[in-house]
């Protein structure tokens, strides 16, 4: 890819790829996935250091990258394709009989990049921290990330993971939540009182920023970045987003949590989305 | 009759502790985490010795599981710690998903296992947990019968690539199995050879089976026992060579009957078509434990030697 492709226009196209995914698939979560593209592009493109084509499950000398929020899937996939993790005409596959591209990332299939199987949510935090533990011990200098969504954040084991982390200053532990208010019942503070996150985490002990322009993909590399210098704490971004950002009749409507495009609607959000890398 | 000597008595958990302080010893990537129970899983000297390697992960089961499974991603050998119930029913989740499903090399030591943790009552008593876990696709299930078992199924949990969930108990027990002996995960290992009857059990039933196996003797009949200290994978071969020779079995484990091993044989003899004459199983049936001593306990179940001879005669 181009030197000179923007954060933006690859987010963009992995916002295409998200649509056409899952709209052929006719399952799948496209609220999230769109929600957090910029944060995909930010890392995958930008803040990790990571070597696709030297990528064992391990992540040995290289950051690696925990998907919590097993349901935004398609975004994690698009991303490992475009940068060249695996081909992305693979991408055509998701959900489908025999694919690596399950519809929730799975380790037993081999598709490259996926560190751990996620879906069942709230477990993410753990592995991540389990990793960067080991990165620790092992005098590694390298990161490990972690994307939660808002609403998995009700999930109790969040906040054992919440404690442990602090407990074990793992300042190389760097998750992010995806705060775009809504899960399948609607809000989330509506839902289950999720409330002030930024206070419940500082509360952990964790170093937190909240990210106001959470789909300003170069925003967001900023705040990882200066994540990544703090000493002593695991650091949570709270990235303030817009489920289904970037279509216009997704966008902020939590009935897009989980449910496919139809053929049409795939058509008029392709047509609101730049096609910057050129679609599979 | 093969002669066992009581060499004295211990808790397996004691051994699982030993077995822990050997293979770290021996292996660097050996971690150990606990969840606020580092004397009752004997990990304490583990600890001592090796405070780097010795994580701390307060009562919060699921997320040890978790970080567990992320050492091991990375290379380590992680053994997780606590009672039985609590990484197995308590984070049935977790474990499915962030050990099984995830694949990873991650160890469960499963303590104070079945109804022998006595005093604690129900709550603490897990009678269901070889059930969850062996319905789990690639984990391992291992439930050794002494001290001596228990510290060298250990070192072969260390050695064996994969989840493995290692069964073990409160009480002591008598040690009748060789001191550094070898363990081989998916064996089932003939403690006795006989011809009448086969008397089938793992954990702390496998003593009284082998006393049950010295009554009949005394009465004229001649029982095989069987330790199954590999419930899954189960060492099909050993299981029905015996059952094929006696047609008669009595299969005893300190958990209950729904997705024992009684059941897990009871599949494998009808897909075999071994022709039975007696099949019976003791077990704690379809209840919850109570308060007692372990002994008080192992008797109101029917965990002796008499009843074991008495229902396999």
């Amino acid at each position: 890819m181009s030197q000179t492709t923007s954060l933006k226009e690859i987010a963009s196209q992995l916002r295409r790829d998200v649509i056409r995914m899952i709209g052929a698939a006719g399952s799948g979560h496209p609220g999230g996935s769109l929600s957090s593209a910029d944060l995909f592009a930010a890392l995958y493109f930008k803040v990790m250091r990571h070597n696709p084509s030297n990528w064992t499950r391990s992540s040995a000398s290289q950051d690696a990258f925990i998907l919590s929020a097993g349901h935004l899937a398609p975004i994690l996939y698009a991303s490992l394709a475009r940068s060249g993790y695996f081909p992305v005409g693979e991408l055509a596959t998701l959900r489908q009989f025999g694919t690596r591209l399950q519809g929730h990332p799975c380790v037993g299939h081999g598709l490259p990049g996926i560190v751990q199987a996620s879906g069942s949510l709230g477990q993410g935090l753990a592995c991540a921290a389990g990793i960067a533990l080991a990165k620790k011990m092992d005098a590694e200098p390298y990161k490990v990330y972690c994307l939660l969504g808002d609403g998995e954040c009700e999930e109790g084991e969040i906040w054992e993971s919440a404690m442990f982390s602090a407990n074990h200053k793992l300042d190389n532990l760097i998750a992010i939540t995806d705060w775009n208010m809504c899960q399948i019942d609607g809000n989330v503070d509506e839902v289950a009182g999720l409330g002030d996150l930024k206070a419940k985490w500082e509360a952990f002990g964790w170093n937190v920023e909240i990210v106001e322009e959470g789909n300003d993909p170069d925003i967001v590399a900023e705040a990882l970045v200066r994540a990544g210098s703090v000493k002593d704490k695991p650091s949570m971004l709270l990235i303030k987003t817009e489920m289904g950002h970037g279509v216009d009749f997704m966008a902020g409507k939590h009935g897009w949590h989980g449910k496919a495009p139809s053929a049409e609607e795939v058509q008029r959000a392709l047509a609101q989305i730049d096609e910057t890398l050129g679609d599979y | 009759m093969t002669k066992y000597e009581i060499k004295g008595k211990k808790d397996t958990r004691s051994g699982f502790g030993a077995g822990l302080l050997e293979v770290a010893r021996k292996n660097p990537a050996v971690v150990g985490l606990v969840a606020d129970l580092t004397p009752s899983l004997k990990m304490g000297e583990f600890a001592k010795e090796f405070p780097e390697r010795f994580f701390q992960c307060g009562i919060a089961e699921a997320n040890m599981a978790g970080v567990a499974a992320g050492l091991a991603i990375a290379g380590k050998v992680p053994f997780i710690g606590s009672f039985a119930e609590f990484v197995t029913g308590r984070i049935y989740d977790q474990v499915r998903q962030e050990i099984a499903y995830g694949n990873t090399n991650v160890k469960i030591a499963s303590s104070h296992a079945g109804i022998t943790l006595g005093e604690d009552g129900a709550t603490h008593q897990t009678m269901e947990d070889v059930a969850l876990m062996r319905a789990l696709p690639n984990m391992a299930v291992v439930a050794p019968c002494d001290y001596n078992q228990t510290l060298a199924a250990t070192k072969a949990a260390a050695e064996f690539q994969g989840p493995v969930y290692l069964r073990f108990g409160r009480p002591s027990m008598p040690i009748f199995t060789d001191e550094n002996q070898d363990f081989e995960i998916g064996k089932t290992y003939v403690m006795n050879e006989g011809g009448d009857v086969t008397i089938i059990a793992y954990g702390h039933l496998v003593w009284p089976a082998l006393e049950a196996a010295q009554l009949l003797e005394d009465r004229g009949i001649s029982a095989e026992v069987l330790n199954v200290a590999t419930i899954k994978p189960l060492d099909k071969e050993t299981i029905l060579a015996s059952l094929t020779k006696t047609r008669r079995c009595i299969i005893c484990e300190e958990h209950n009957q729904a997705g024992g091993l009684g059941e897990m044989i009871a599949a494998l003899v009808l897909e075999n078509a071994v022709a039975m004459e007696s099949f019976k199983l003791l077990n704690g049936g379809d209840r919850f434990g109570e308060s007692g001593t372990p002994a008080q306990l192992m008797a109101e179940y029917g965990f002796t030697a008499e009843n074991i001879a008495a229902l396999a005669q």
